[in-house]
């Protein structure tokens, strides 16, 4: 399966490097809903949970922006056919969908976590290893989850109805989750330690949704 | 030992669309080495019949064995033994034709060397590196050729395939997909004087029934006519 996961996630990545359909919509989102939040709230710097839940909640919804994408070049070129017809694990391309989505969530966060820093003022840089660690717990959960509803939202005429309207709910887990991770990290006072069980929460849904995930794709792939 | 079960076996198959069946009761069977030729207008069930053939859609009724297995079933055991050339080249546009090509080699376990040669076979090793957005129909027409054979298969499902073609590339594409090529064939085609000469069996299909099932040697092109009447 290994070979295969890879020539599908380079068959991915070369594709949104060819169209950039997917990564640069999803940062000039960021940035704009950060330049938004700053005049909107008229601070220069926030923290706490306000700061968490602003940089969660708008990674979120750039998130459904690629969750919306990941699928159509595979819809409206033929891919699944091509795919369904190879003697391959289906597995393999929620595997590879998730790691390509993971992927485009990290590169967003180059240019969005700077972005936040800068437009709404919580300092990032103590808190940054532990702030990595709540990203990539996240952002497995999201690309899990966005992997599996956007499979099912593709074969639906109200695609991008459907992909916020049952990403959104399966979501909110991560978005309590991070939010609570992260906001003792962007305390005025200094970051402060990294809450354990609200890791835990994350890691737990990102393993129980990964078996959901392994179990029902194969269904979701079938005529 | 040699089996005799044949390639392509259908026994009362049907399929639906919602309410609307598409394909009724159809019985057939092909034998290893031989064509099929499907006619029938548009609507008929032609291309429901090739894809449920290449495990891309369930049969709904009846029983459909292909390469001696199972439909839907043992799909896993037929998929890398079919060749399906359908309306869609099933290529990324963004991609050239060589990156296509060898995504799909990957997917079918080929050599990236099979690449090249179908590449030359079908004429487009000059133009390998342009993206397919950038080609005409005909062109990705040939390169949906070469990814249809890529893997070797022992059964070819082809829905008009020379749709886009000129004589040339009929001509380039014939030794791979053609009579000659040695493949079981199930090909639809809408030509009654060109479909038949190169095929054993002919079907025609009319709102989704058998309206004509013969040796294609003992069939008319005035018959065919008369599926489109």
């Amino acid at each position: 399966m290994r070979a295969t996961v890879a020539a599908l996630l380079r068959k991915e990545l070369a594709l949104e490097l060819r169209t950039r359909e997917s990564v640069p919509a999803m940062v000039l989102f960021t940035v704009t809903t950060y330049v938004i939040f700053h005049f909107g709230l008229d601070r220069n710097t926030i923290d706490g949970d306000l700061a968490a839940g602003v940089l969660w909640v708008t990674l979120l919804f750039a998130a459904i922006l690629g969750i919306n994408r990941l699928f159509v070049a595979d819809h409206e070129q033929g891919g699944f056919d091509g795919f369904l017809l190879a003697p391959v694990d289906r597995t393999a391309m929620l595997v590879a969908k998730a790691i390509a989505l993971l992927a485009f969530l990290g590169v967003v966060e180059l240019a969005a976590v700077p972005a936040f820093g800068l437009l709404l003022g919580p300092s990032l840089v103590q808190a940054l290893p532990e702030l990595l660690v709540v990203l990539l717990a996240a952002d497995v959960g999201i690309a899990v989850v966005g992997t599996l509803v956007a499979a099912l939202a593709i074969q639906t005429r109200a695609r991008d109805l459907m992909v916020p309207l049952l990403a959104l709910p399966l979501l909110v887990p991560v978005v309590l989750g991070a939010s609570q991770a992260t906001a003792p990290l962007l305390e005025p006072s200094g970051a402060g330690a990294l809450p354990g069980d609200w890791l835990s929460l994350l890691a737990l849904y990102d393993l129980l949704f990964a078996l959901i995930a392994y179990a029902v794709f194969d269904f979701l792939l079938e005529d | 030992m040699p089996t005799t079960e044949p390639a392509v076996a259908l026994r009362g198959a049907g399929r639906r669309y919602g309410e609307r069946a598409a394909l009724r009761d159809v019985s057939l069977e092909l034998a290893a080495g031989q064509t099929l030729v499907v006619f029938g207008p548009n609507g008929a069930g032609k291309t429901t019949l090739l894809r449920m053939l290449a495990t891309l859609l369930r049969p709904h009724a009846g029983e459909v064995r292909v390469l001696g297995h199972g439909l839907p079933d043992d799909g896993y055991a037929v998929r890398g033994r079919i060749g399906f050339l359908g309306h869609e080249p099933l290529l990324y546009r963004e991609l050239t034709g060589r990156e296509n090509l060898h995504f799909h080699a990957r997917l079918h376990h080929a050599a990236p060397a099979r690449v090249e040669q179908l590449l030359e076979a079908v004429g487009m090793r000059a133009r390998a590196d342009d993206p397919v957005a950038e080609l005409s129909r005909g062109m990705v027409q040939r390169l949906a050729v070469a990814r249809a054979v890529l893997h070797e298969p022992e059964l070819l499902l082809l829905d008009e395939p020379l749709a886009n073609l000129d004589p040339a590339a009929v001509a380039q594409v014939d030794p791979l997909i053609g009579r000659a090529s040695g493949h079981t064939r199930v090909l639809t085609s809408h030509d009654p004087v060109g479909g038949l000469p190169g095929a054993d069996v002919a079907l025609g299909l009319k709102g989704g029934r058998v309206a004509l099932l013969a040796p294609a040697a003992e069939v008319s092109p005035e018959q065919i006519a008369e599926l489109y009447a």
